[in-house]
């Protein structure tokens, strides 16, 4: 569990907060996406759930760890993975089994286990193949999956995946999501940063942020529903849920919880 | 163009070569590369030839691989033979106007050719045979026993690994800003060197740029895993010496000595 006491965060060289007085609580084995614009603070905030940034005021609390003591700073980032943006930019190693095992090693845990939580890693993620590959021969959403590997490794109880998304093409971003979604499956806390909104709709529940305050917190199709406001904070609606918004205002009734296509097909169709 | 490089290349079989651990090889390479500088007579020079050419067949690396990777330095060798044959003052054996071969330049110019080939075949036969992370855990391993001096013999290891992870990545990248820039009419093959030079400055710039924010993106991937350095640190695959290790060092040892002894006939 993760809980965030009125976090405000500033960079050194920036007037205003990037992340200013939110106040939020990420339960146990609940599967949140956080959406918002570009600069919106969303990484940010990110950053803020593993020690990697210190808040300015306000504290976070990790397993009831304050991110502020820093004798806790490794164990908070044992308990909060983080798969980053940039496939290239986080794999420290040249083959697949010791990315994977990079994580366990900094631990100092023993060679046999890292052999074991090695391949129940690449399993998970269905990589157990390119074990001994050089990971710049793989494509993008391989590479993403070896990072998820490489943080399962470290046996986390919560995964953030700050826009780990972002740079793959549409085959690498479903590679991704469904591992992402497995992880869901098994009960793995996951918050996922995003700024494509058809990727919220899987979530337990939906954080919107703007000018670094979170300006919406509720289950997707809530937050579907408000489709005016999400205009608003400058976020894309997917075609879906823009769709049946229009129908709705012709007059046409629709129930307010679609938000996938097929959903969508099954009210249209007896309409006809 | 960027992708012709093989010198440090690994090339993967199964053979006595590879199993070695990496620090014996390492090791060896070293003296070998002592030896070769140190004996005179063209019987020392058989023998050493005979102890590369056993080394390659126990490798299984094919003898054209070894043959690309000569080619590579082909130039130097050139140069290196030509200026020891021509500038070398001695009885004359050859003269032409103002050019002059002697016995002596004869002499120094092949056992200098004879020297740079071993150099290279023994050195790429390490390579070839040990994987970069091989590697580098055994510089990290042999090197470690400077850190009582202060040596940081980890974080110069570390450094290694990543250089060579960021080898590819880098190449990519660099064939990507040329490819932009060319579509654009920049022109990179032309001119003389000083035009060159400067054509390759917009394509640096940018180059250097990006490789500022791969480090940053890079040190906050390896802290979010909890990388503190090698205190504490323990390794996936721990190097360790096999019995095959010792049998090879004694083994060498004999070899190296016998060549050794062999100069004092």
């Amino acid at each position: 569990m993760i809980r965030l006491d009125n976090v405000s965060f500033t960079y050194d060289e920036d007037e205003f907060p990037a992340v200013d007085d939110v106040s939020l609580t990420i339960e146990e084995g609940s599967f949140v996406v956080l959406i918002g614009h570009n600069g919106s603070g969303k990484s940010t905030l990110a950053k803020l759930l593993n020690a990697l940034l210190i808040p300015t005021e306000g504290d976070v609390w990790v397993e009831e760890m304050n991110t502020k003591n820093e004798e806790y700073t490794w164990d908070i980032r044992k308990n909060v993975g983080m798969v980053f943006q940039n496939p290239d930019n986080q794999l420290v190693a040249t083959v697949v089994e010791e990315e994977v095992a990079f994580g366990p090693e900094n631990l100092g845990i023993d060679p046999a286990e890292i052999e074991l939580r090695v391949t129940d890693a690449l399993e998970q993620v269905g990589m157990s193949e390119y074990r001994h590959r050089p990971p710049h021969m793989l494509s993008g959403g391989q590479k993403q999956r070896i990072a998820i590997a490489g943080v399962l490794a470290m046996q986390p109880n919560m995964i953030v995946f700050d826009e780990s998304t972002a740079m793959l093409d549409p085959q690498g971003r479903n590679e991704v999501l469904e591992a992402i979604e497995n992880l869901k499956e098994k009960g793995m806390t996951i918050l996922l940063i995003t700024h494509f909104m058809e990727e919220a709709t899987v979530a337990d529940r939906v954080l919107v942020m703007d000018k670094g305050k979170v300006v919406m917190d509720a289950p997707p199709v809530e937050i579907f529903s408000r489709v005016e406001e999400l205009r608003e904070y400058q976020m894309e609606i997917p075609q879906v849920i823009e769709l049946a918004h229009e129908l709705r205002e012709q007059g046409i009734s629709l129930s307010e919880d679609i938000l996938e296509r097929e959903e969508l097909v099954e009210e249209l169709c007896p309409l006809l | 163009m960027l992708r012709d490089i093989t010198v440090g290349q690994y090339y993967p079989a199964d053979s006595l070569l590879h199993r070695l651990d990496p620090r014996t090889k390492l090791i060896a390479t070293m003296v070998f590369i002592i030896i070769i500088f140190m004996v005179k007579t063209p019987l020392q020079y058989a023998a050493l030839g005979l102890f590369v050419l056993l080394s390659i067949y126990l490798s299984k690396v094919p003898v054209r691989y070894m043959i690309r990777g000569l080619r590579s330095i082909l130039f130097i060798l050139i140069f290196a033979f030509v200026i020891n044959l021509f500038f070398t003052p001695g009885t004359p054996i050859f003269q032409l106007w103002r050019i002059r071969i002697t016995y002596e330049g004869l002499r120094l110019a092949s056992m200098m050719l004879i020297r740079l080939v071993f150099l290279i075949m023994g050195t790429s036969l390490m390579t070839l045979t040990s994987s970069p992370i091989q590697l580098t855990d055994g510089i990290e391993k042999l090197l470690s026993v400077f850190k009582r001096v202060g040596f940081p013999a980890h974080e110069v290891a570390m450094m290694m690994s990543i250089a060579l992870r960021f080898i590819p990545t880098l190449l990519e990248e660099t064939d990507k800003i040329m490819k932009a820039q060319m579509a654009r009419g920049a022109d990179f093959e032309s001119g003389r060197l000083l035009k060159r030079a400067k054509a390759l400055v917009p394509l640096l710039v940018p180059l250097f740029i990006a490789s500022f924010k791969r480090a940053d993106d890079l040190a906050s991937a390896m802290e979010a895993r909890c990388y503190r350095g090698g205190k504490g640190r323990t390794r996936l695959h721990e190097l360790r010496y096999a019995k095959r290790d010792v049998v090879v060092f004694l083994v060498l040892i004999v070899y190296f000595g016998g060549v050794f002894l062999l100069g004092r006939l």
